[in-house]
């Protein structure tokens, strides 16, 4: 294998005006509007015209038949630095590593991330039907169980590899809702107790209700730049300390119980210059309380099948020890489409400018983000973290 | 263990006929390699012909060394169900009448890792062998089966949902003179069949085997002249929407080709009892089939055509037959995809030259009709849709697989 060299910092360059349109559990309109919605509250936050956005980035799974470069004549924006990024929870920090490298680069010089998903009554469905070539020869036939089906018999197999149990996948589920309930916008923030997440329906075995996030319709976004343009435009922005985005790894587990992060965590950790114990917050991509569990481990906050042992030593709320998912996640603030995959991105992007209201950390400074996304077959392929810190 | 399927209680006459729903259809063209071997009842997964590596989900390049030689090859279909789960919730219409539906993740002993439906009998962690199944969509679907055959296996709620077992069911065999539609007649009343309708044109004529016939057990003789629109159109108004699977019984078998001597009159004949009989009858049974897809557990489920493999390639010596037998088939397919809308199979069933009198000269191997009909029950409860029966309809089969040319010219030699 050629030499991978090493690799470059992304010093110079920040994130910031982290923006999210209120979720909605159904709504009439396309995934323009929201991803127009985005842009124009994006364009107010930042203080500039469209005219001098020069790099977009859009995520979605329902702008169809769009795809970027449809898009740039539909919002009226003319860029020389375009990327379509259809990684669902991926997407956020997959934007985010492209539009710094470019701005870092000079191809661009002010980067919208985009991400927006619309949810009709029957959107869900649609997208489920359609998701890949693989779901549609080999998986939606068996059962029409989505995701839902596929995760569990992940976490089936999780809990038998390691022991994890419902109750713990429970907590994870119950701490993310008291957050939710210090955020206005989320969708659930109704009191969630052990015992009505124990007594849930069972959805795919041991999948069962409260395992599961909502789909809705909302988007996310935020801007790239490097950090004088920022400092001109009177921007607060965050640094970005390292990233890592693997694809399809470790093909030959027979069922995923670990994904790419666990491949790339000691760069991730190396390049960033900090240590898991100095993060103040993590966002994990939620689809399933499992999911996030691998992550503690995959990421390096435990060790490999010590996330039960994890969850039940920490208290993973705003004011706990380990504050895990601060807006509630998707599983309490909802699941919109590829939004989601910027979920956990721009609420760090909030935290660490001060800005995050009534689900601030205090004193956050270094906060890590996760994403994960595309069960294309019978795992979710792409893996992605970011390190990012206070400027 | 299976519980075995009980007798379907009568049907409320006041109660509404549920429609028929699918599960989804939609495969890429390479995923239809496993309904082609679906149909069959064969179990075949891409190979590399590179490296070797068995490929599922069917892919258009080896993972493994990009080769885009990747033909469906019979393989080993044992393997390890390695994590199942149930599902309660589900998406799809077809599904959600049908909760809990049981997946599972299945380990092949030749590599891949299958997501399957999985059999009632079989538990997480044990050995299973895979089978393709078409569902009524008519696309394949893999299933796990139990290793070792258990009773009442074929009663299990999902598998049942594949195929198209004559057990409980009415069945309407439509030329009751023939020795065909005799054994056929006695396999479906032993294969449990609740009605086995015997169609009989002139019934003032005796016939050899008629006492014998009657004799059989649920059989119910019926008028039914296939050539005559009448006819057939009054026995599908009497009892239409009491049959659940047509055989199609009626046979005009004549030898000579187009040329030797042989008159128009003899091919009227055959079109008019074998093709317009077809149409004859799907005309007049077609729109009550496909109506009563979902009407319980002894719903609609197939309409099977005996044809000569000979439709496949023309046998000059019965090359007038072999060609009414080719306009049958095509109209089989016609069948078949205006029939799927009700979840009724189609199920085309190959033979090569019966042991019965008009193939008196043709030399053996000849197929008994009793082999014919055995062929028939079985794939009614496999679930298979193409059926090539006998030494001689295999080997028509196989050589026309490899070189169809070649197969024109030996059938005229």
């Amino acid at each position: 294998m050629p030499d991978r060299g090493r690799r470059a910092s992304y010093d110079g360059v920040v994130a910031c005006v982290p923006v999210t349109i209120p979720y909605r559990r159904y709504s009439i309109n396309d995934a323009h509007w929201w991803m127009g919605r985005a842009l124009r509250e994006l364009l107010k936050q930042a203080g500039v015209t469209s005219g001098e956005i020069d790099g977009l980035t859009v995520s979605s799974f329902t702008v169809g038949p769009d795809t970027a470069i449809g898009l740039t004549q539909h919002f009226g924006l003319s860029p020389r630095w375009l990327d379509h990024i259809p990684l669902g929870g991926a997407s956020g920090i997959v934007a985010l590593r492209r539009a710094a490298r470019a701005v870092q680069a000079g191809d661009a010089t002010l980067v919208a991330c985009v991400a927006a998903d619309t949810n009709h009554v029957d959107s869900f469905r649609k997208t489920l039907s359609n998701f890949s070539r693989f779901a549609q020869d080999a998986v939606y036939p068996y059962g029409a169980g989505g995701a839902n089906a596929s995760f569990a018999m992940i976490a089936k197999n999780y809990m038998k590899m390691y022991g994890a149990t419902r109750e713990d996948f429970g907590k994870v589920c119950i701490a993310q809702r008291r957050n939710a309930m210090r955020n206005p916008h989320a969708l659930l923030r109704g009191e969630l107790t052990l015992e009505a997440y124990l007594a849930a329906r069972v959805i795919s075995d041991p999948i069962h209700l409260y395992d599961c996030v909502m789909p809705c319709a909302g988007a996310e976004a935020f801007l790239v730049c490097r950090a004088e343009t920022a400092a001109a435009l009177k921007l607060s922005g965050v640094r970005i300390l390292s990233t890592i985005e693997r694809h399809n790894a470790f093909a030959d587990d027979p069922i995923q119980h670990r994904g790419g992060w666990a491949q790339d965590s000691g760069e991730l950790w190396s390049l960033a210059g900090v240590t898991p114990d100095q993060a103040d917050f993590l966002q994990t991509y939620d689809d399933y309380p499992v999911i996030s569990m691998m992550q503690f481990e995959d990421l390096g906050f435990c060790r490999k099948g010590e996330a039960k042992d994890f969850v039940r030593a920490h208290d993973l709320t705003i004011d706990g020890g380990f504050p895990h998912n601060t807006s509630g996640g998707q599983l309490s603030a909802g699941q919109a489409g590829a939004a989601g995959g910027f979920l956990g991105l721009v609420e760090a992007l909030r935290q660490l400018l001060g800005s995050a209201g009534p689900t601030q950390v205090r004193d956050a400074k270094i906060g890590v983000v996760s994403g994960f996304g595309m069960v294309n077959y019978d795992r979710g392929l792409a893996s992605c973290a970011a390190v990012l810190a206070t400027n | 263990m299976t519980a075995p399927r009980q007798k379907p209680p009568r049907k409320d006459p006041l109660a509404r006929t549920r429609q028929p729903l699918h599960p989804p259809a939609t495969r890429s063209r390479t995923a239809h390699g496993l309904t082609a071997a679906a149909a069959e009842g064969a179990f075949r997964l891409q190979v590399c012909a590179e490296c070797a590596t068995v490929v599922y989900p069917p892919r258009d390049a080896c993972p493994k060394c990009l080769s885009p030689r990747l033909p469906f090859r019979p393989v080993s279909s044992d393997g390890e169900l390695i994590v199942e789960t149930t599902i309660a919730v589900s998406s799809e219409p077809y599904f959600r009448e049908r909760m809990p539906w049981r997946i599972g993740t299945v380990r092949l002993d030749c590599g891949p890792l299958v997501v399957a439906h999985v059999h009632g009998d079989v538990r997480e962690g044990e050995r299973v062998r895979l089978s393709l199944k078409l569902d009524v969509s008519g696309s394949a679907v893999v299933f796990a089966l139990p290793i070792e055959e258990a009773p009442n296996m074929a009663d299990d709620r999902q598998l049942t949902q594949m195929t198209s077992d004559p057990k409980f069911r009415r069945v309407l065999i439509t030329d009751g003179r023939t020795a065909v539609g005799q054994v056929m007649a006695k396999a479906f009343s032993k294969a449990g069949a609740a009605i086995v309708f015997v169609g009989i044109r002139d019934m003032w004529k005796p016939f050899a085997g008629m006492d014998e016939l009657k004799s059989i057990e649920h059989v119910e003789i019926v008028p039914l002249d296939l050539t005559d629109d009448r006819s057939v159109i009054d026995l599908a108004g009497q009892n239409g929407a009491r049959v659940d699977i047509i055989v199609n019984t009626a046979e005009h078998v004549r030898p000579g080709g187009i040329i030797g001597g042989r008159s128009l009159t003899v091919a009227r004949e055959e079109m008019e009892i074998r093709f317009h009989g077809l149409l004859r009858l799907a005309q007049a049974f077609g729109p009550v089939l496909r109506s009563r897809g979902a009407d319980g557990a002894s719903s609609a489920t197939a309409f099977v055509n005996l044809l000569s493999v000979h439709a496949l390639m023309n046998w000059p010596e019965f090359g007038g037959y072999s060609a009414t037998e080719a306009a049958c088939l095509s109209a089989a397919q016609c069948l078949r995809a205006e029939l799927r809308s009700g979840n009724v199979r189609v199920v085309n069933v190959f033979a090569g030259p019966l042991e019965t009198e008009w193939f008196q000269v043709v030399p053996p191997p000849k197929l008994s009709p009793s082999a014919l009909a055995a062929a028939v029950i079985a794939a009614l409860r496999d679930g298979t849709e193409d059926v090539y029966v006998g030494d001689v309809a295999q080997d028509v089969r196989a050589r026309l697989a490899v070189n169809p040319k070649a197969l024109e010219r030996e059938l005229a030699s």
